[in-house]
């Protein structure tokens, strides 16, 4: 599961002059033709080094993404939640070794992704840096994060890198087995006891802005990314996106008799689009830039792993495999 | 048939698969490798999923439904061996406990397969076929671990040492021992435990481990007739923390 609102930064185009005008402009007239771009293919620096970041960016938010859940695993209250929770998160964990290959395939070897996550160089997505209190935030996020990161992910499998759109492809099919799972969760507590139903509301009201956070900021203040948007690295706007969210989600909590922690609310009838108190801008870049309530934690946890582990990693190497970057 | 003897058979068995499952799931998210990590969480679904399958044909025999059995009772009425609710503590001990167990379960689901009790034989030819891949995962990292570098060697030769005592246990014999080989539902504790040694060692040979003199260590024994260490009643308490909120709710 993954936001992509936090990936892009404003970035410089100034190096597009470098490139060779023929190659970029056969290289731009092929992503317009709907065609993908493969790994040996000829790509503009600026275009390899986007794709690495986003891709890297959303395997670490899967990994990073498997520990609010996972911690509750060991507490899913009998057989038939213990089982498909812990599938679930190990989907989480697959999808992780999928993309850090999909980026493998650009140039980067995983354990420089997975030290760049450690060393705080690289970021994953902002929602995991809020904890799971109880049980009902867990079903927060298998049904609802996982839904905004399906939207993403739907967008971005119909982007121009051919190794992450198959990569996504798989990953949206498992995932629309998580959203039925947490759903399927989310109404047992709906139709629940006066408890189970306290749970749930309560999960929602801590998890709401997280939630708005998860698109990234608004378009009115977001870096400009056209040259992204036509090179097919970026699919939407983040505001396109959340707005697609609220139109699929927020009719289904009001049919379980949740309230959504905004009294502005509202579909705009005329315009088709949310209306919406404006998410809290400064409390996301205060999370995004490491002092949320979770991020020492989670990569405490991510350190600690990849510590105890190294023994084991060390000992499977082979002195005559090295990893060999795949350029074009 | 004694339906005594038949249930403590499958009260041990169902018991030992939840909480090594509980344990297993126990390393999402934080395993050597993501591989290992989704190694380990696809062992933990079959042996939950093993340990519902026979909390149901205990029902069948009379007993509560399956959430009932797993998630209200206390240590003491809990029948697995102690190693199974050992902390993961290092992946070494882990990797050691997967071999010893999942050697041995191996070994009494072929033989529990010929068993009288024609719906656990049935049960058995399935578990078996997923067992398979429990026991290629362990051999495959036992070879490799065991033989790869100073510190693997050292770490898994420690642990080896220290978990075979407590894996002795997992042949523990129950009172009914005599009816169950008596009326051919299984086979026995004391034969499972000669052929599980003989695996062991063929496997072991094959690494720079040396095999633990067995004869002269105690078997940790007890978690068969529900005495256990410190460390499965907090376990318990850990996975019925929301159950417990409303056991009659449905969650």
């Amino acid at each position: 599961m993954y936001g992509g609102g936090n990936t892009f930064e404003g970035i410089k185009t100034d190096s597009l002059s470098q490139e060779d005008p023929v190659k970029l402009a056969a290289f731009e007239a092929r992503i317009a033709r709907g065609e993908k771009i493969e790994p040996t293919d000829w790509m503009p620096q600026l275009y390899r080094k986007q794709l690495i970041r986003m891709i890297e960016q959303h395997a670490h938010s899967e990994i990073i993404g498997a520990l609010p859940e996972g911690t509750w695993i060991t507490r899913a209250p009998g057989f038939k939640r213990k089982m498909a929770l812990m599938a679930k998160v190990q989907d989480e964990v697959g999808h992780a070794q999928l993309l850090y290959s999909a980026a493998e395939t650009l140039g980067k070897s995983r354990e420089q992704m997975i030290d760049d996550l450690i060393n705080g160089k690289s970021k994953y997505s902002n929602v995991f840096n809020y904890p799971t209190f109880t049980w009902a935030d867990c079903c927060f996020i298998s049904w609802l994060v996982d839904a905004g990161a399906i939207v993403n992910q739907l967008a971005n499998a119909k982007g121009s890198y051919g190794p992450y759109c198959r990569a996504l492809e798989r990953i949206c099919a498992e995932e629309s087995f998580h959203l039925k799972y947490g759903h399927h969760c989310v109404i047992y507590l709906a139709s629940g006891t006066a408890k189970q139903r306290q749970m749930f509301q309560e999960a929602l009201n801590r998890w709401w802005p997280p939630m708005m956070h998860f698109f990234g900021p608004s378009d009115k203040i977001s870096a400009h990314t056209e040259v992204l948007m036509r090179w097919k690295v970026k699919m939407g706007t983040n505001d396109e996106m959340r707005n697609q969210f609220l139109d699929m989600y927020v009719p289904k909590i009001w049919e379980l008799g949740f309230t959504i922690p905004d009294p502005n609310l509202k579909k705009n009838t005329e315009t088709g689009k949310w209306e919406y108190t404006e998410p809290d801008w400064e409390e996301f870049k205060r999370v995004i830039n490491g002092n949320g309530p979770c991020n020492k934690e989670r990569l405490e946890v991510r350190r600690v792993a990849e510590a105890r582990g190294r023994w084991v990693r060390e000992a499977l190497k082979s002195p005559k495999a090295a990893y060999v970057t795949p350029l074009a | 048939m004694n339906n005594l003897a038949l249930k403590e058979l499958l009260y041990k068995m169902a018991d030992d698969q939840l909480i090594l499952g509980h344990r297993n799931s126990e390393w999402t998210g934080f395993g050597p490798l993501l591989e290992e990590d989704i190694a380990f969480s696809s062992m933990a679904q079959d042996k939950v999923g093993q340990s519902l399958a026979l909390y149901t044909l205990l029902q069948t025999l009379g007993e509560s439904d399956p959430d009932t059995i797993a998630f209200t009772r206390n240590a003491s009425r809990f029948h697995n061996c102690i190693l199974v609710e050992l902390p993961n503590q290092e992946y070494d001990f882990s990797l050691i406990r997967h071999f010893l167990f999942d050697t041995a379960e191996a070994l009494r689901f072929e033989a529990l397969t010929n068993s009288a009790y024609e719906p656990l034989a049935q049960l058995a030819r399935k578990i078996r076929g997923e067992l398979r891949y429990h026991t290629l995962h362990a051999n495959t990292w036992m070879k490799q671990l065991g033989s790869a570098t100073e510190e693997s060697i050292t770490r898994l030769q420690k642990s080896l040492e220290a978990a075979f005592p407590y894996a002795l246990g997992i042949f523990e014999t129950s009172p009914y021992e005599a009816e169950l080989i008596d009326q051919k539902i299984f086979a026995g504790e004391a034969a499972l435990k000669e052929k599980w040694l003989a695996r062991i060692e063929s496997v072991i040979h094959q690494t720079q481990l040396q095999l633990p003199d067995w004869k002269t260590l105690t078997p940790v024994y007890g978690g068969r007739e529900g005495k256990h260490s410190e460390h499965l009643q907090p376990l318990l308490d850990e996975m019925s923390e929301v159950f417990r909120i409303d056991p009659t709710a449905e969650w």
